[in-house]
């Protein structure tokens, strides 16, 4: 989304967040009107583990500049072991991003509790600064895929 | 081709403030598919459901997408409007353009672009939506209750009296816990076992309740309203069905010398033994590790004098299997070992004790007959030192973070019963802070101080020493008049910190329920679902949630108790049907999908499939118990050849939301 092509590098950002802890803690953010970027666009899943690596590639082939997911804190997985998994994946899928050059600070995983809707906003407005400064995500998107 | 309806809600000025709507709805209007774009504004209003179900009729939509607040507020009530106007409720889909957008923004150019956005990700999603039909699933009229202590007997007693049957399993030889050793309770100083073993009573003469004791828990499987629980009915080698209490074996016994658990290690109780007077059920137990019978085959003595011939030596461990609709934990807690506090000399000197053990040491029922008498050499103590938060407020990795809740509370029954009882004893309690919330819980603390001049002094006990001459040496620091005292006393009580009980972790991986990082068991809400664990069906009574004084673990006992009558008295249950599923042709049976699923909601079956060219071949594949399933999609990911697929979050639903919001 460049809503201010003439200006600022405005980055498209995609999170995931699981709707019992992460999903909860972006309503409270906005319940206490804590203010983060529009370039943020969640998308909820049932739980962390359910985020296939494929979405965030296919989120980055389709012209995403950053790709944050957020689940329950560790142990606190409402499904017991859930987030468990997404941390070994996500190890694994960044560090193949690392392999493929792409920018460590595009993808980050985050423990955020339905309690923190500060955490929540306040990782969102990081996360949004640290993707602006990297510039567009021009390695993984797939030129065809772009808008015309 | 779909046929989608789009609203729009205003919320009031709540989205309509920052956010477009009418352009909105105009944008989300043109998406392909949509046949119906409109703003309103209260959705959720009876009027804004009924514009939503009438459109469904009128316009024969086959998918809705409600651009409001967030599923979590409003999901259940559009999924209601919508089946009622015919639509499956799991063709409704929400747009967040509250929480997650009008009220995090400000500017309205770039919130009502993030909204349009929003609302194309669900119409994108809502095109793949298929129905879905919950599932129902009976329900098991019977509870089983973890634990039989003052929370579990209570508990018990509750669901009974509701009609429905109840076990209890208790891995002692008798029910009662903890309260069955106290003396005295606070605030009011009426004796607990007056007030338990009539429970006690009532929970063994209840013909709905059915007390295993002695008995653990060693496999759970199921879900909500049909658990199957193995449970281990430990060799007692006492026949119970036999066995009267007539307590003639124990009296006979000739190995004297085992120290007994029920008075802390304090005296010593035969080998075949009955755990106390009151005990329920009254049957005697022979341990072990200590009868020469069943050690060295020689002696035999119990069974001779036994008169109904309960005693069989060959007893075994048995396993019962039943069927549960609801679980109730009622583990408890434990006193902390004191392994790891050298300084206060516990386990250095018999006259350094834990105030359990000087619970007993001053029951009527103890190994002292109720006098206050020191362990070590049988005399009166003068002196008496309580040291408080013995474990209990620690930042270091010896103790618990915690405060145990109730030490402040009993040390000061202590200080008055001993001020009461022996006036010419000296008193001192050590203490960070005094906490007496609760109901005549500062009155009576007051009481101490006040009327029988038990001296509180603010500051910690540094070192305990035992002297030679038999008194032992308190070293202290006096906090408020900055000065270090030396105390000569002749006993020292230490407040030693509650934890859970040790067979609570293993319970808990066997129930999948969670736990924090102390071991006690987490609640499925802190506010609002007090008692019931996060999963269904499993819920808390009592300590094993956290620290509880007895109101307090009687009142959670009951609420847990109504909760599971809730579910008791349904006939069956609703499933959550978005659930895994398993696609059997490209199931390869790899066992991925097995290994990651917390539930155990996965088993693989051999199928016959007809092949190509006419014959059967029979396969190993995945199916998936829908009862079982929560949802979470670990399998999904896991499964290497994308059979594996979750109802309402499927692959291509998240992908396709993930297109448009690229788009």
């Amino acid at each position: 989304m460049q809503v201010n092509d003439n200006k600022e590098f405005q980055p498209l950002i995609v999170a995931f967040c699981c709707n019992w802890c992460s999903y909860a803690g972006a309503d409270l953010s906005g319940t206490n009107r804590l203010n983060y970027p529009t370039n943020v666009k969640i998308i909820r899943v049932p739980c962390s583990c359910r985020v296939n690596p494929m979405f965030i590639l296919r989120a980055f082939q389709k012209g995403a500049d950053g790709v944050i997911l957020c689940g329950c804190h560790p142990g606190d997985c409402h499904y017991t072991s859930g987030n468990y998994f997404t941390r070994r994946r996500m190890t694994l899928l960044f560090s193949m991003l690392d392999f493929l050059g792409i920018e460590r600070d595009r993808t980050r995983v985050e423990w955020v509790s339905a309690a923190e809707g500060a955490k929540f906003a306040a990782t969102m407005n990081e996360f949004t600064e640290a993707v602006k400064k990297l510039g567009p995500n021009r390695r993984l998107e797939d030129l065809r895929c772009r808008k015309q | 081709m779909q046929r989608i309806g789009v609203f729009v809600c205003h919320c009031g000025t709540n989205i309509a403030a920052t956010v477009d709507v009418k352009t909105v709805a105009e944008t989300l209007g043109k998406e392909p598919g949509v046949v119906i774009s409109q703003d309103y504004q209260y959705m959720c209003s009876e009027s804004g459901q009924n514009l939503v179900k009438d459109a469904i009729k009128e316009h024969n939509l086959t998918g809705i997408v409600i651009c409001s607040c967030s599923p979590r507020m409003h999901e259940n009530t559009f999924r209601k409007a919508a089946a009622a106007a015919g639509l499956n409720p799991y063709l409704v889909e929400i747009a967040n353009i509250r929480e997650q957008c009008s009220w995090i923004h400000k500017e309205i150019a770039t919130a009502t672009e993030k909204a349009v956005i929003l609302g194309r990700a669900a119409i994108a999603k809502v095109h793949l939506n298929a129905p879905l039909t919950a599932g129902e699933s009976p329900v098991v009229k019977k509870a089983l209750v973890i634990g039989g202590g003052i929370a579990g007997i209570q508990t018990a007693l509750d669901i009974a009296e509701a009609g429905f049957d109840v076990d209890i399993v208790e891995k002692n030889p008798t029910i009662g816990g903890k309260m069955a050793q106290i003396d005295k309770t606070f605030p009011t100083l009426d004796c607990a076992a007056c007030i338990l073993t009539p429970k006690m009573v009532e929970a063994s003469q209840n013909e709905r309740i059915t007390i295993r004791s002695f008995s653990e828990v060693t496999d759970v499987k199921g879900f909500v309203g049909n658990f199957t629980v193995k449970i281990k009915k430990k060799a007692r080698y006492v026949d119970e069905t036999k066995c009267t209490g007539c307590g003639l074996c124990t009296e006979k016994c000739p190995m004297k010398k085992v120290p007994n658990e029920f008075n802390m290690g304090l005296d010593n109780r035969s080998a075949v033994y009955i755990p106390f007077a009151q005990a329920v059920p009254k049957v005697a137990t022979i341990d072990p590790n200590y009868c020469m019978m069943l050690k060295t085959g020689k002696c035999g003595v119990c069974s001779k004098v036994c008169s109904v011939g309960a005693i069989n030596y060959k007893q075994q461990d048995e396993i019962i299997e039943e069927k549960y609709g609801a679980i109730i934990v009622a583990t408890g807690f434990n006193p902390i070992s004191l392994d790891k506090y050298d300084e206060f000399a516990y386990g250095q000197s018999p006259d350094v004790v834990t105030s359990l053990e000087l619970e007993r040491l001053m029951n009527a029922a103890g190994p002292n007959g109720g006098t206050l008498l020191r362990p070590s050499d049988k005399t009166h103590p003068h002196t008496i030192v309580f040291v408080q938060c013995v474990g209990s407020r620690c930042d270091d990795s010896k103790g618990k973070p915690y405060c145990s809740k109730i030490c402040c509370m009993y040390t000061a029954k202590h200080a008055m019963l001993i001020r009461e009882k022996y006036p010419d004893t000296e008193v001192y309690v050590f203490y960070i802070d005094v906490r007496t919330p609760g109901k005549n819980f500062d009155e009576f603390y007051r009481r101490a101080v006040e009327q029988y001049n038990v001296h509180y002094i603010k500051g910690m006990v540094g070192k305990v020493t035992p002297k030679s001459d038999g008194k032992i040496d308190v070293q202290a620091s006096d906090l408020l008049a900055n000065e270090q005292l030396h105390i000569n006393a002749d006993m020292v009580v230490l407040a030693a910190a509650i934890e859970p009980d040790k067979t609570a972790r293993p319970l808990a991986t066997m129930l999948t329920t969670q736990m924090d990082t102390n071991d006690f068991f987490t609640e499925a809400h802190p506010k609002l679902r007090p008692v019931e664990s996060a999963t269904a069906g499993i819920f808390l009574s009592g300590a094993c949630q956290g620290p509880k004084d007895i109101p307090e673990t009687v009142a959670q006992a009951s609420a847990a108790a109504a909760k599971a009558i809730g579910l008791l008295c349904k006939n069956s249950i609703t499933c959550n049907p978005c659930v895994a599923h398993s696609n059997e042709l490209m199931c390869n049976g790899c066992s991925s999908c097995e290994k990651v699923c917390p539930y155990g909601a996965i088993t693989y079956i051999d199928k016959e499939f007809r092949m190509p060219d006419r014959t059967t071949k029979v396969r190993r594949v995945a199916s998936v118990n829908p009862a079982v399933c929560q949802g979470c999609g670990a399998c999904t990911v896991a499964c290497p050849s994308g059979a594996m697929d979750l109802n309402g979050f499927s692959n291509s639903q998240i992908m396709a939301e993930v297109d448009a919001i690229c788009k």
